[in-house]
């Protein structure tokens, strides 16, 4: 009983100087974030004043705020869609154990180490789509060098947002059954963000490959044989057996994509900045203006905190499931 | 009689003069210059002035001190080997006591007044090109009068500066800022909350002379932000500009359009012919903006554009519609990939003869000379003749700067004619000075100093003057949406409620 306690109190000790460490410089700068978003802090010198949720009440009311919400879901969305789709497709191509499966491997995970600083200014070289007058530039160039000049646009500097027009037959529709507010730019996508999606997902689908691969590879092989004894082709293998088999990978891989496309601001600065009408802009560039260019450290604060808010919406039932299936076991 | 007269008269002759030596040579309060006559030798000036023959090294040291700032001054390498009309410094006794306490002839580096030693942090955004060259320009001058301060370059790149401001910020708040730093000159100070971070510079002002040396419009502009000085400027930047590519123009027998009615007139025949006539650019958010301003001071003028920033105008005034037509119509006539072009990406296309015009600031010029283009011009922006729209580089002194006597050092270089004639034709930017000589500068800048002296002067707003920067960001965010949105009344709205939400407008 002795020795217990005493193994007790080194692993205490050999965990508090981290604990402590993590205890103050994230929860309590967490806590300092949410009261600084309720100060009236909007100058360099800080004034600590509370003034209640008047800056979120600003926040929601400034337009650009409202268009990067919008970006935010739309890119998330689509980057989701993008890098689970092509990771879990060169996964389950990759697992038919084809040559030289591991230079593939390596080939598609390769993005993932460079920085998306990068990622950004070779993409925005990329898509930088040049103008009708002084000739296209990059993929514009390229396709129209291979005769597919129609599928030439403007990329990220396409300032159209897609949404769904009051005047329209379906905005008309949705008026009469009173969901008129649904026909309004803020609940569009602006085609500019797609440029990001491209890059973002040339960045991660590697990765969600290896975290697809790593789950088909640890699905028996009795299953599939089971399967295929009763009958079963391929494709109702994969769809019956093997991808609700790799439901806790997508679980996994859609939190940590998720958190990183929430919170994405690399990838923004270095391919596109805010975009035409901030087609592009996304709420951690805004935080950084507002707190640095500003001076409203409020305003930053207030940013913060909703972006801390929607990352946890994504995360904690993704712990409160985990440590549910520890306790289980 | 009158030998005893004339005895008298010597007599009471002699007292005087001997009760006006013994006056001059009354401890001195504050140290006095002198100038050496004939039969002067130093102990002879020590013996004089401090009572004490054996204080020569003191008025050697002094002297030679002075000197490293002063170069009006004597420099005594020999005590025994002074000329007439040499100027030495005599200090006070007390002065001259306290460095013979500590003077060791075994030393004689001490008289040859030791410099201030230690470092100089001086933080810019300053780090490539020309602007580069022209800083290192003053750190030569800094170099040559204080050989014993290490200067440290704290310069941070990136983002006109956006990204030095974040790293500033953080120090100042910290308590742990660079000695001095870059900062527009204008209200832009505002955000630094100058009465806690930063020392008023008003007694360097006046001990410098600058309140004359700047010319009256922009001693008003330094000021502006409580009546105290926050910062010496280095330069001027003018900031509406029309370049314009002069081989299209004269190809197309047009001339450069000086109202907007001419401008469209100019676009519309370039765009006949296949050629971008005006060149937008916006993808730091700054640029369009930029160009907007130029559009603003056009359309209302000179006095009303000044009113719109110091709450005199209001902004839902008809010729802010007006300007916003102008420019929603420019933008029409723009090149469509407007948001990937950097500034200096649109004047490349000037460069390669794809546009036609580009409104930026005069560091374009540096930009055309840098790829050995010659073949532009430059004019005023629509309607902004006479009109100057300036933004000036200025140092500041954080009120906790670790090295403020080097800092302070450094500021004189700043405002000086030496460091400005060093600093700004590289720079190629216009001095703040009146008193540089217009020899050292290129033809677009010794047409920017012809207008400087006669034009009506008026504060940029993107570029930190005009405003508190909050509101310049506000401006700035507002004239982005509209470039793509073109909603003009939205606009006006957005541009009256954020001057009110300044504190400016009612």
């Amino acid at each position: 009983m002795r020795h217990l306690n005493w193994e007790r109190a080194v692993s205490v000790l050999l965990l508090a100087p981290s604990a402590i460490a993590i205890f103050i410089f994230v929860y309590g700068f967490i806590g300092f974030t949410g009261f600084v978003s309720l100060s009236n802090w909007k100058q360099l010198l800080p004034d600590f004043t509370l003034v209640g949720l008047r800056n979120y009440q600003r926040l929601f009311a400034n337009p650009r705020f409202q268009i990067d919400l919008r970006n935010t879901v739309v890119f998330t969305v689509l980057f989701l869609a993008s890098s689970l789709i092509i990771g879990l497709l060169l996964a389950v191509l990759l697992d038919r154990g084809i040559k030289g499966e591991g230079i593939f491997r390596s080939i598609y995970l390769f993005p993932m180490a460079i920085s998306f600083i990068v990622t950004g200014v070779a993409w925005r070289w990329l898509l930088n789509p040049g103008t009708a007058q002084a000739g296209s530039t990059g993929i514009n160039l390229l396709f129209e060098k291979f005769g597919l000049g129609f599928l030439k646009w403007g990329w990220f500097t396409d300032p159209t947002v897609l949404y769904i027009h009051p005047d329209s037959g379906l905005g008309q529709l949705l008026q009469r059954v009173g969901l008129g507010a649904l026909a309004h730019p803020n609940l569009g996508m602006s085609v500019a963000i797609i440029s990001l999606v491209i890059a973002a997902t040339w960045q991660m689908s590697g990765y969600t490959m290896a975290l697809y691969l790593a789950g088909l590879r640890s699905i028996p092989e009795e299953l599939r044989e089971a399967a295929r004894v009763d009958g079963a082709s391929e494709v109702q293998i994969l769809r019956h057996v093997v991808l609700p088999l790799l439901q806790p990978i997508t679980l996994s891989a859609v939190i940590i994509l998720g958190h990183i496309s929430l919170k994405i601001y690399d990838l923004v600065v270095a391919m596109t900045g805010s975009g035409p009408g901030f087609a592009t802009d996304v709420p951690a560039y805004f935080m950084w203006e507002t707190t640095f260019q500003a001076n409203r450290f409020n305003q930053g604060a207030s940013i913060a905190t909703v972006l801390l808010l929607m990352v946890a919406v994504l995360v904690v039932p993704y712990l409160v499931y985990s440590v549910r299936t520890e306790a289980k076991i | 009689m009158s030998k005893r007269a004339i005895c008298l008269a010597l007599a009471v002759s002699l007292l005087l003069t001997l009760g006006l030596s013994v006056a001059s040579a009354a401890p001195l309060s504050q140290g006095e210059a002198y100038t050496i006559v004939l039969g002067d030798w130093l102990s002879k000036i020590a013996d004089k002035y401090l009572g004490n023959p054996g204080a020569w090294p003191a008025i050697m040291a002094a002297t030679n001190t002075k000197y490293i700032e002063d170069p009006t001054f004597a420099r005594i390498e020999n005590a025994d080997l002074i000329y007439p009309g040499q100027k030495v410094w005599v200090p006070t006794a007390e002065e001259a006591e306290a460095f013979l306490a500590t003077y060791d002839p075994g030393q004689p580096g001490l008289l040859f007044g030791a410099g201030p030693k230690g470092q100089v942090v001086i933080g810019s955004w300053w780090t490539s090109g020309g602007e580069a060259a022209g800083l290192s320009g003053m750190f030569d001058i800094y170099a040559s009068k204080y050989p014993d301060v290490e200067i440290v370059n704290g310069a941070v790149a990136g983002g006109a500066g956006s990204v030095f401001k974040g790293v500033l910020k953080t120090r100042l708040i910290g308590g742990t800022p660079p000695d001095t730093f870059q900062l527009h000159a204008g209200l832009e100070v505002e955000g630094y909350s100058p009465e806690t971070y930063l020392a008023p510079l008003d007694d360097l002002y006046a001990s410098e002379g600058w309140e004359q040396a700047f010319p009256a419009d922009l001693v008003a502009l330094l000021k502006s932000y409580k009546g105290h000085y926050w910062g010496v400027p280095v330069n001027i930047h003018r900031s509406n500009v029309l370049w314009y590519n002069k081989k299209i123009f004269a190809d197309n027998g047009l001339t450069p359009p000086t109202n907007f009615d001419e401008f469209f007139a100019v676009a519309d025949a370039l765009k006949a012919k296949g050629i971008i006539p005006y060149v937008l650019a916006n993808n730091g958010g700054w640029e369009a903006p930029h160009a907007f301003e130029s559009v603003l001071a056009g359309v209302c003028g000179a006095e009303k554009y000044r009113g719109l920033w110091t709450g005199a105008v209001a902004w839902t005034d008809p010729c802010v519609t007006q300007a916003l037509e102008n420019f929603k119509r420019m933008v029409s006539y723009a090149n469509t990939d407007y948001s990937a072009l950097t500034w200096d990406a649109g004047a490349g296309y000037l460069i390669e003869g794809k546009g036609a015009m580009f409104i930026m600031g005069d560091w374009a010029n540096g930009e055309f000379t840098k790829y050995e283009f010659t073949d532009y011009g430059w004019a005023s922006p629509p309607a902004t003749k006479g009109i100057f729209i300036a933004l000036s580089d200025s140092f500041a002194l954080p009120a906790k700067a670790p090295n403020k006597d080097n800092a302070l050092a450094w500021l004189k270089v700043c405002g000086s004619k030496a460091g400005q004639e060093a600093f700004n034709p590289k720079k190629g930017s216009i001095c703040a000075r009146t008193d540089c000589d217009p020899a050292l500068f290129n033809d677009y800048l010794k047409s920017a100093l012809a207008d400087w002296a006669v034009d009506a002067i008026v504060p940029s707003v993107v570029h930190g003057a005009a405003a508190y920067e909050s509101w310049a960001v506000d401006f700035k965010n507002t004239i982005s949406l509209f470039v793509t949105s073109g909603d003009v009344a939205a606009t006006q709205t957005a541009l009256q409620a954020a001057c009110v939400d300044a504190g400016i407008c009612q």
